[in-house]
């Protein structure tokens, strides 16, 4: 049946494997109506798909150091595409964006902007030239551009800053569904959550992570698309939501007009018991916001992320394992085209879900019903004893207004299925994607901060005369040590000091972006220039952060820049800083300007060479 | 004093050699992607206000450009780069012969 090696079958293989998932969603479904428990499903999804994922991460079990670290640079195209895509898309892309953009609106929406206008730098700026460098990591490319060990240690610094702040909330993720799905306690849902994560990666490195997340992305696009086709369908939405719902925004303005938008006073919420985290919905779905200060808040928020996701280095390694630097830039278009699928559809389902719960006209409305009506409802009672849901009657009525309804930000993808009337083979199908998307953004930075620490670290300071046997054993016992102390801050559930996903983008623009783009496009930078750039960069962004952030100093933002927005203090900081050093210092030897020439130039050999 | 790059000669006869030339049009390539960037992903929502009366799709203009509009820009934008990108490799001879 098969012809041929592993990459000339990548086609059959993957879609042998999306025909064999869909034929177990039927099963599901099957045994559904055969009476099988709604638990049994969930934990058949969940632990399903992960025992895949660690079949395959066995399967790619290397012994090489460049499929250890780059895949042996043999990735496909459009399989990088959707390993980069699966890579990008966290837990929280797949669980909060589409409820972000329901309680957020246009403000809220400056993310999905900035989450894939990145990739535009990433491909004119970064990703063919890193591609020819050759290097095995990020801090490899800084470490050799520039020379020197001081200034790979400044890169290896900003990824583990910027990688660990993003980790932890993915093995909180997986924990969270692990825990629900597997009906047990979310400390100990944290720790199989890890396990899952290692399986996948610990012994085939980049290779195995690759192939895995493959598979991921398949399974959190399936989950996620279906019910958004499902639903449109199901409440007469349009047969293509994406082009057909401009009749449910517009109801949507109307209805929120005819009910009223009323932000409540944090004195009423606190003295109606409404659990923490849980939002009632006060901004206009699709209204913008006017005056200056909002356009510089959504251009400033965009330009944040776009700029972290150009510097986000376990995005950039991910295009180290094309075959070539032309597949490379081909490649970064397939990634966005895969990210899209996903994130053009969350503003639909925000928009889904809204109208469902909003309209009177729809079975499914509830806003305007009487509250004991509504209490009565099987998923309201379900969500609310998880506190997931809430409801406060602040007028006494005994009528739910819009702002009496308060909802968790995930439950707009997790429990949309079931309030849309959807069977519970959906929900199940929707945890497994969320485990998925967890899961292979977890599994990507883990690998990338294992990877500079036993590259970067380990071979190129410590050792650097180490065996290939010895460098994978560090770089895999790197890997268990770092992914425990994720998952062991993760099951302390200090989220609530950890902050926001966003900082990783603004640490990541603060301190490599800037060293990143000029090794490229400028020759004249210099070492000097490079470090002291970083450690600008990176100190002031992070004063500044600690300076407004609520929980630390409390300081009113300056110009808007609060604390998402830290990386527009960081990186013109490091901008500054790296070309007034890097004028002051003697321009680089004749041998580094060689270089950078070379690294311009797509054809030819790699600077680096294929086993380093 | 800032020292001069050594590279930084102009060449003699003022003719390029096919190095520069690569690199020449490969800077306004990049420069043009990112000017088209800069308007999908900067220049629009600075009107966002503006535009959102008008409709598309029957969407309000500037709420669908945020949730989808700009979002597939960026995805033909970088189809397009890409492939510009490989013409100019090729016309200045620096094409990748492997074709895996």
């Amino acid at each position: 049946m098969f012809k041929g090696g592993f990459i000339q079958n990548l086609p059959k293989i993957y879609g042998l494997y999306t025909g064999g998932f869909i034929v177990f969603i039927i099963l599901m479904a099957i045994m559904e109506q055969a009476g099988v428990s709604k638990e049994a499903i969930g934990i058949m999804f969940v632990a399903f798909t992960v025992a895949i994922y660690a079949l395959i991460g066995w399967l790619s079990r290397t012994v090489q150091v460049d499929a250890y670290y780059v895949a042996g640079r043999q990735v496909p195209t459009v399989f990088n595409g959707m390993a980069t895509a699966a890579d990008w898309m966290s837990g929280a892309s797949f669980v909060a964006l589409a409820g972000g953009v329901y309680f957020g609106g246009y403000g809220y929406m400056a993310f999905l902007v900035g989450w894939t206008g990145g990739y535009v730098l990433v491909s004119t700026l970064l990703a063919p030239y890193l591609r020819k460098f050759g290097c095995y990591t990020v801090p490899d490319f800084i470490g050799t551009r520039y020379g020197g060990n001081g200034v790979r240690f400044c890169a290896v610094l900003v990824l583990v800053l910027a990688s660990f702040t993003y980790v932890t909330a993915q093995i909180n993720a997986t924990g969270t569904i692990a825990a629900r799905a597997l009906q047990i306690p979310f400390e100990l849902g944290v720790w199989v959550g890890l396990v899952s994560i290692l399986l996948c990666s610990m012994l085939g490195g980049m290779r195995a992570v690759t192939w895995t997340q493959v598979a991921q992305y398949i399974v959190l696009i399936v989950a996620y698309l279906i019910p958004v086709f499902w639903i449109s369908n199901r409440i007469g939405g349009g047969v293509f939501p994406h082009l057909m719902l401009g009749d449910e925004v517009a109801r949507i303005g109307e209805l929120e007009q005819s009910f009223g938008l009323v932000k409540n006073s944090a004195a009423d919420i606190k003295a109606a018991g409404v659990p923490g985290g849980l939002k009632s919905i006060a901004v206009s779905h699709s209204g913008v916001p006017e005056g200056g200060m909002a356009v510089w808040k959504y251009i400033s928020l965009a330009m944040c992320m776009m700029i972290g996701t150009a510097s986000l280095p376990h995005i950039l390694m991910r295009y180290f394992t094309t075959p070539s630097v032309k597949q490379a830039r081909k490649s970064v278009a397939w990634s966005l085209f895969f990210i899209f699928l996903l994130y053009s559809s969350a503003p639909m389902l925000a928009t889904l879900s809204k109208i469902s719960l909003m309209d009177p006209n729809l079975p499914t409305g509830i806003i305007g019903k009487p509250i004991s009506a509504v209490m009565a409802i099987d998923w309201v009672q379900a969500w609310s004893a998880q506190k997931q849901v809430f409801i406060a009657d602040f007028n006494g009525d005994g009528i739910l207004q819009l702002n009496e309804w308060f909802m968790r930000t995930g439950v707009v993808v997790l429990a949309t299925p079931e309030v849309a009337g959807l069977p519970y083979v959906i929900s199940g199908l929707v945890a497994a994607g969320g485990m998925a998307a967890a899961m292979s953004t977890a599994d990507g930075l883990v690998l990338a901060i294992a990877n500079a620490l036993s590259h970067d670290v380990y071979f190129k300071m410590v050792d650097p005369k180490a065996d290939v046997r010895k460098r994978l054993i560090v770089a895999r016992v790197l890997l268990v040590v770092i992914g425990a102390a994720g998952a062991y801050i993760a099951s302390m559930r200090i989220t609530s000091i950890l902050g926001a996903v966003a900082w990783a983008f603004d640490f990541a623009m603060s301190g490599l972006f800037f060293p990143l783009v000029l090794g490229v496009w400028w020759k004249r930078a210099t070492r000097e220039g490079a470090i002291a750039g970083i450690l600008a960069g990176l100190a002031s962004g992070t004063m500044y952060l600690i300076w407004v952030y609520p929980k630390f100093m409390g300081n009113a933002p300056w110009l808007g820049i609060d604390h998402l927005r830290f990386g527009m203090i960081g990186a013109p900081v490091c901008l500054i800083v790296m070309v007034v050093v890097s004028l002051m210092t003697k321009a680089p030897d004749a041998a580094t300007q060689r270089m950078v020439e070379e690294t311009r130039i797509p054809s030819g050999r790699t600077i680096l060479g294929k086993q380093h | 004093m800032i020292q001069p790059l050594i590279y930084d000669k102009k060449p003699k006869g003022g003719k390029m050699s096919n190095k520069e030339k690569h690199w020449e049009k490969s800077k306004n390539h990049m420069i043009i992607t990112l000017v088209i960037w800069f308007f999908f992903s900067t220049v629009i929502f600075m009107f966002g206000a503006e535009i959102n009366s008008m409709t598309f799709l029957g969407y309000p203009l500037a709420y669908y450009m945020t949730a989808q509009g700009s979002l597939l820009a960026f995805v033909l934008l970088i189809f397009w780069f890409a492939g510009k990108q490989e013409d100019i490799d090729e016309e200045c001879g620096f094409g990748e012969k492997e074709d895996n």
